[in-house]
């Protein structure tokens, strides 16, 4: 298993996330993709740094990880005061902000 | 020596300050006083400094007062500056001394006006510019004076705003000035260009210091160039054809300054700033000859005109228009000093003549028709007897001011090969005679035309306005002694060696010896036209006043042209009033303004409000949509760094 592996599964990963975001409705199911964005992106942090013996991706990931629970924790609390004031968990209900 | 010379213009600068800002609280006493005592003080001032100025020889009379740098930029330096000379001495004395005179007269002229104050104040600045205009040492600060004057020239003319006629004829005399003031400072650009100074003393020495560089042009080079641009200034100021048209209508300003600025000063500039350019002028034949063709035709129409005009003012603004083209004829044969002397005469009988029809409109009531006066002599004597005085110094007649002056420019014609010139000149001089003694027996003599209401009223005018008649009234008749011509055998023409030093520079032109009794002649020649003259206007108004409407009557066609002042009005309205409006409403206005301007800038926020409400589609609320855009720009950078590697 070398770098192109872990690169290429992460690309997916990505990709899959992104398109995730793009086309699903549900807020829950765009929060998920999200954080499987932000874990391609640590898995190719992860194969660099074991690919370049340096440390620096691995403290790089820790903060990503850092920002997705404080991410986590905001869009959440996002999800439920949508829920409570639509009763929804569509982002196509939540349009007022347009001209 | 001779540093108070800037006091001569300050003093009616603060005069005219004084006036201005504070003469609405003023009573009315204080405001003459200010006005008359500040101009007053100058022409003592002058006379002082011209008085040293004769103490010195003649070669030394060349005086400059420097007062500070006014512009350095580079090598272009101009000082605020005055010079006395001979010439510009002249000037001095002709503006302190008629100006002094005039100024007292408008107190008995003006003392029922509203706006007293106001007049006294523009009199005062219109005097600072004029003394400023005639002191400079270089063009700079004359072309300060220059249009300063014309300022003073268009609030005095609409002094009487609230009348239409009045308000459009200071207009009119404010833009026709500009037509020649454009042509004025082209030239001081091209001497400027061509001498990289504009200091008098040193552009005129550089020519005349200069032959190589600056010979005598026989064909259209430099100077004669710099020459006819600067008579372009000189026709719009001093009233010659074509832009003469303003000074008739100048007449809706009040008399007094209808005789200061529109015929004894301001309009005589031009022929000031001719001579005191002499040493340009003399070396271009053809300008020269611009010059006198432009005087003689001035000097003929201007009379023509001025046989049938039936309005006071208006027959002496014609008259003044035909005595200015004589000034201009005469510089234009060669003939400077004669120029600048009968400019010193004319000052004088034109501004009593103008004096006195003020006069005689304020004694019976605001009328200016002359063929609605007469018999006026035995109700205003003085007047009278002091126009009889000026007509005549006008006429020619000796041994008054205007027969040396314009005796001296006739025989100059003659003599410097002007045979056609001449000719017209005394054809213009019994013109002038007959239609300035037919102005005096329509107006003193014969019956009383004048409306009943008026005719309890006439009355001879008051101490402060008869006095400067008389005063003027003396000076016609001694004043042209100071020239009498050298056939006279008293000596040389004095006038003429007095002016000397300021023409050092001028390239003599005359140097024609004729036989020594010819000049005689040649004066009884037109001592007699001049007579002539008076005699026919004798005949015509005194002894048959109706023979004149019969003549009217019968040469019906040349007498409308004359009264219609050839059309030149209408034509000028015709071909250029009306175009500029039509081409500025039409083009300008709807063309350029509306549809271009405005166009451009409405088009401008319309093209902005069109994209803006199609760009506005992208803002749609939603989240997944700017979460597309967000990818797709990501994609493009990417595409970006990787293509451009």
């Amino acid at each position: 298993m070398n770098i192109f592996h872990c690169l290429i599964l992460s690309a997916a990963l990505f990709t899959i996330g992104t398109i995730g975001v793009i086309v699903r409705k549900n807020i829950i199911s765009i929060f998920l993709c999200i954080e499987l964005m932000l874990n391609a992106v640590n898995l190719t942090f992860m194969a660099f740094s074991k690919y370049l013996n340096q440390v620096n991706g691995q403290v790089f990931v820790f903060f990503i990880m850092v920002v997705a629970a404080a991410e986590a924790a905001v869009g959440l609390a996002i999800a439920i005061v949508l829920h409570k004031n639509r009763k929804t968990l569509s982002v196509d209900d939540a349009n007022l902000m347009k001209w | 020596m001779m540093d108070y010379l800037w006091l001569i213009p300050l003093l009616p600068l603060m005069g005219s300050a004084l006036n201005g800002i504070f003469g609405k609280r003023f009573p009315k006493p204080l405001i003459s006083a200010i006005a008359c005592g500040s101009v007053g003080a100058s022409f003592i001032i002058a006379v002082a400094a011209v008085t040293r100025l004769l103490a010195l020889p003649p070669v030394e009379r060349h005086v400059i007062d420097t007062m500070f740098t006014w512009i350095a930029s580079g090598d272009f330096v101009a000082k605020a500056e005055f010079l006395l000379d001979p010439l510009s001495a002249v000037m001095l004395l002709v503006v302190t001394g008629v100006g002094f005179l005039i100024h007292v007269y408008s107190i008995g002229y003006m003392h029922a006006e509203d706006g007293y104050y106001r007049f006294f104040a523009y009199l005062n600045l219109f005097m600072f510019s004029m003394l400023v205009l005639v002191l400079s040492a270089n063009f700079l600060l004359m072309f300060v004076g220059w249009e300063g004057v014309g300022l003073c020239s268009y609030l005095l003319i609409g002094y009487y705003f609230d009348r239409r006629t009045a308000a459009d004829a200071g207009k009119k005399a404010f833009i026709v000035n500009r037509i020649g003031d454009v042509g004025f400072i082209l030239g001081i650009l091209l001497i400027f260009a061509t001498f990289r100074s504009l200091d008098f003393t040193a552009i005129f020495s550089n020519i005349s210091g200069d032959p190589s560089r600056f010979p005598v042009e026989t064909g259209f080079g430099i100077l004669t160039a710099v020459g006819i641009l600067l008579f372009v200034g000189a026709t719009g100021k001093s009233a010659q054809i074509p832009l003469y048209v303003w000074l008739p209508d100048a007449m809706e300003g009040p008399t007094p300054v209808s005789a200061l600025i529109h015929a004894a000063t301001m309009v005589t500039a031009g022929v000031y700033m001719v001579v005191r350019c002499s040493a340009i002028f003399s070396r271009s034949p053809i300008t020269l000859g611009v010059v006198a063709f432009i005087g003689v035709s001035t000097a003929l129409m201007a009379a023509t005109i001025g046989l049938v005009q039936t309005d006071i003012k208006r027959v002496l603004a014609y008259s003044t228009v035909s005595q200015l083209g004589y000034m201009f004829f005469a510089a234009g044969v060669g003939a400077f000093s004669a120029g600048i002397f009968h400019l010193v005469t004319h000052a004088f009988f034109k501004a009593l003549l103008f004096l006195g029809a003020g006069s005689v409109i304020h004694a019976i009531g605001g009328e200016q028709d002359l063929m609605r006066m007469g018999g006026l002599r035995k109700f205003t004597p003085t007047t009278h007897a002091t126009m009889l005085i000026a007509a005549l110094a006008i006429s020619g007649i000796p041994p008054f001011a205007g027969f040396f002056s314009k005796d001296e420019i006739l025989w100059s014609a003659w003599v410097g090969g002007h045979p056609i010139v001449w000719i017209v000149g005394l054809a213009t001089a019994g013109l002038t005679s007959f239609y300035m003694f037919r102005l005096i027996f329509l107006a003193f003599y014969g019956s009383e035309r004048f409306p009943e209401n008026a005719r309890q009223h006439p009355h001879e005018s008051p101490p402060s306005m008869t006095m400067p008649l008389i005063a003027l009234g003396a000076l016609s008749i001694v004043g042209g002694f100071v020239g009498v011509s050298a056939w006279m055998r008293l000596g040389p023409n004095q006038f003429e060696k007095f002016l000397e030093p300021s023409l050092e520079f001028t390239r003599t032109i005359q140097s024609a010896n004729p036989a020594p009794g010819q000049e005689f002649i040649f004066a009884v020649i037109s001592v007699c036209v001049a007579s002539l003259g008076i005699y026919l206007a004798y005949r015509l108004y005194v002894v048959n006043p109706a023979a004149s409407d019969n003549l009217a009557r019968r040469m019906h066609a040349p007498y409308s042209l004359l009264l219609h002042k050839y059309y030149v009005d209408e034509v000028y309205d015709a071909a250029i009033v009306k175009p500029v409006v039509v081409g500025s409403r039409e083009f300008l206005w709807r063309g350029i303004d509306v549809d271009v301007i405005d166009g451009s800038v409405n088009g401008a926020a319309t093209m902005v409000q069109n994209a803006g409400s199609l760009l506005k589609n992208i803002q749609n609320g939603l989240v997944r949509s700017y979460a597309t855009w967000i990818l797709a720009g990501a994609v493009l950078i990417l595409l970006y760094i990787t293509l451009s590697q």
